[in-house]
């Protein structure tokens, strides 16, 4: 048998219909759905009078468009237009019997958070969602790609996906990281190097050292922004880690089946003689922690740098270097560490697990956050939200000044009325800079939770190694 | 779906590199629940200024530009979230096609089902067609998807590549799912022989 990339296995174990020009249909074992990217896709169903072809193997969780202050299980806590996605997913849930975690359930959360938690992400499967960051799954060795919403109807219809099959990408990380550096600085340094569109065709697969040597949050957080990178998705190869984390979870197999499981799953990993279309690699020495300073995700930066000259660029980039700057009111030369933040956001389906929200804890633990700082801690579910309360997480951060949220997606893409105001500058651990993300003209500098942390207490970006 | 015809008209220039889904059509307009009336929404941030009016200089404000019907843009067209809501207002404000040096997967994937055409091509190639979308609206672009040519005013043309089957749908205006549902005997026989490799998926 040929060689094959854990990709290649990934993807053959799910083609149920091969055309004469390549054209798969791809099986999907697990769809899962959020109030904002599937009102149009379930009314497209009720229109052709077409059912859910698998609702068991159909998830739906409110997340991006919900509030995240008390009381928000009375639609009256809503905005109207939140009232109205969540009661439509609540009605699309019931009536095409999926299953469904309503955000007055604890488990409710970011859907790429509640997914592996639950156990529904499992390694070898094929996971979809209309998000782009469902690239988060791929963490756990399976293909998880982001659909659009018409893509979202045809799986929820015919529980499969038309496409080609991509190229494949090994990106590898070699040795071990310096202290103070996270998975955050991994991936953002990935993408610093390859750029936004690097990736573009390709699935990229992570292996070497330092990945290994990661929690499953941490990779959880390189995975998730593959897509930053341009790529279809991430993957990394499962491991005892894996095994460790899945094991157990409510919806994880047991017993004989588990077993049956492991089986196949120590087989998902790309063969050592495998053909890479691109091979990129770090050492892990080499990252340092990182910001970014611009209005795209390739804009990252060592936090000990300084602001770029747009003449620091070629082509097109040098204009929207100039456009970015003009935006983010930086001067090239400037100190990255100079830059002085108004908030600090803590979360999303990036950073806003438990490890996460340890590692932002140990930095803030027993200090208070800078005058006139506005700091949230958003939890990515409500089950993380009550873990870091039984760890006193939650009381070290409302100690020193951060407001402690309910789960959601937040401040991340801003729809419900967590905003940035014109001008104001954030340090967010979420994956996206762009302009207006994080409300109208709103400045975002994406960074690692110790470095929200950081930031926080002392009103600029900081290196968190100095304060380790 | 409509059928993709031939087009003739307008084009628009936009140069920028790594215009994403949240310039396209901001995260505020993804509060519908509807397909329909996004065009007026279409850049938004960059079309108008906070109370409502248009920015003057922004290309699809221009009197030449307003009908346009093509867009060139800049490298990496599309990035960023998965949000359909991006072909949607592109469509609804009546563009059919981009012609960029190279467009993010999901936007590129999400146009195919829209009935809009993505063109990828070299960045030398762009760049004369950028000039030509410059002269505004005497300078008429031509896609012919059939023949898979661009024709600038000037009459020169440019080839391109399609994946044949994508062109075919578009040309037809199939429905996907139409057409995947008469394979479900394929999908139900590998939700068979799956359920008995891994059943505990
Ligand atoms: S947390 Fe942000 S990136 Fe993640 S799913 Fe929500 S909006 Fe998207």
């Amino acid at each position: 048998m040929s060689p094959k990339t854990l990709y290649d296995k990934i993807w053959d174990a799910h083609v149920a219909h091969e055309a004469d020009d390549g054209t798969c249909l791809l099986y999907v074992d697990r769809h899962l759905v959020h109030e904002v990217t599937s009102p149009q896709a379930f009314e497209g169903l009720r229109m052709a009078g077409r059912p859910v072809h698998a609702p068991d193997k159909t998830i739906a969780v409110p997340d991006h468009n919900v509030p995240t202050t008390p009381g928000r299980e009375d639609p009256a806590n809503m905005t109207e237009d939140s009232a109205i996605q969540v009661a439509a997913l609540d009605k699309n849930a019931k009536d095409f019997g999926i299953h469904y975690y309503p955000v007055s359930d604890i488990r409710q959360g970011i859907v790429h958070i509640v997914g592996p938690e639950q156990g529904w992400t499992l390694p070898g499967m094929t996971v979809v969602c209309g998000d782009s960051h469902t690239a988060t799954h791929g963490a756990f060795g399976a293909l998880a790609h982001g659909i659009g919403t018409s893509e979202v109807e045809h799986v929820l219809a015919t529980q499969t996906l038309i496409q080609k099959k991509s190229k494949n990408m090994k990106v590898e990380i070699t040795g071990k990281l310096r202290p103070g550096v996270t998975a955050k600085d991994i991936t953002l340094s990935v993408i610093g190097k390859t750029g936004t569109a690097g990736g573009t065709g390709f699935v990229i697969e992570y292996c070497g050292e330092a990945i290994r040597d990661l929690s499953m949050e941490g990779r959880m957080t390189v995975c998730n922004m593959a897509i930053e990178g341009g790529a279809r998705a991430g993957l990394i190869a499962p491991d005892e880690t894996t095994y460790e984390y899945v094991k157990g979870r409510p919806h994880a197999p047991k017993g004989a089946q588990w077993e049956a499981a492991l089986e196949w799953w120590k087989t998902l990993y790309s063969d050592d003689d495998a053909h890479w279309d691109e091979i990129v690699t770090i050492k892990g020495e080499d990252i340092a922690p990182v910001a970014t300073w611009g209005t795209s995700p390739e804009d990252v930066l060592p936090i000990t740098a300084v602001v770029p000259a747009p003449e620091d660029f070629e082509g097109g980039k040098v204009d929207a270097a100039r456009r970015s700057l003009e935006y983010m009111g930086l001067t090239p030369g400037q100190k990255l560490t100079d830059i002085e933040i108004d908030t600090v956001f803590i979360g999303s389906c990036t950073n806003g697990r438990i490890e996460d929200l340890r590692a932002a804890a140990d930095i803030v633990r027993g200090k208070k956050i800078k005058d006139g700082m506005r700091a949230m801690v958003v939890p990515g579910s409500g089950l993380v939200r009550l873990q870091a309360e039984e760890e006193g997480l939650a009381d070290v951060f409302k100690e020193a000044g951060f407001e402690w949220r309910l789960a959601g997606c937040s401040m991340c893409l801003a729809m419900n009325p967590d905003q940035l105001s014109e001008h104001e500058r954030c340090a967010a651990t979420s994956n996206r800079n762009f302009e207006g993300r994080q409300g109208y003209k709103g400045r975002t500098h994406l960074v690692s939770p110790a470095m929200a942390a950081a930031a926080a207490i002392t009103g600029k970006l900081t290196d968190v190694r100095d304060m380790m | 779906m409509d059928k993709f015809e031939t087009i003739t008209g307008i084009a628009a220039p936009m140069p920028l590199v790594n215009i994403d889904t949240d310039m396209i059509i901001p995260k505020v307009f993804l509060k519908t629940i509807k397909r329909s009336g996004l065009g007026v929404n279409l850049f938004d941030e960059m079309r108008y200024d906070r109370e409502g009016n248009e920015i003057e200089d922004f290309v699809l404000n221009q009197p030449q530009y307003r009908e346009t019907e093509i867009l060139v843009a800049g490298d990496n067209f599309g990035c960023g979230s998965s949000r359909e809501h991006a072909p949607w207002a592109i469509k609804d404000f009546g563009i059919r096609c981009v012609i960029a040096p190279s467009f993010a997967d999901i936007f590129f994937n999400n146009c195919f089902k829209n009935g809009i055409l993505p063109i990828p091509l070299p960045q030398e190639q762009v760049d004369i067609l950028m000039k030509d979308a410059e002269k505004g609206a005497n300078a008429r672009m031509t896609v012919d998807l059939e023949k898979q040519e661009i024709t600038t005013s000037d009459g020169e043309v440019f080839p391109f590549e399609v994946d044949p089957f994508r062109k075919h749908c578009l040309l037809e205006g199939l429905d996907d799912i139409g057409l995947t549902m008469e394979k479900s005997d394929a999908i139900a026989s590998f939700e068979t022989k799956a359920a008995q490799a891994r059943p505990w998926v």
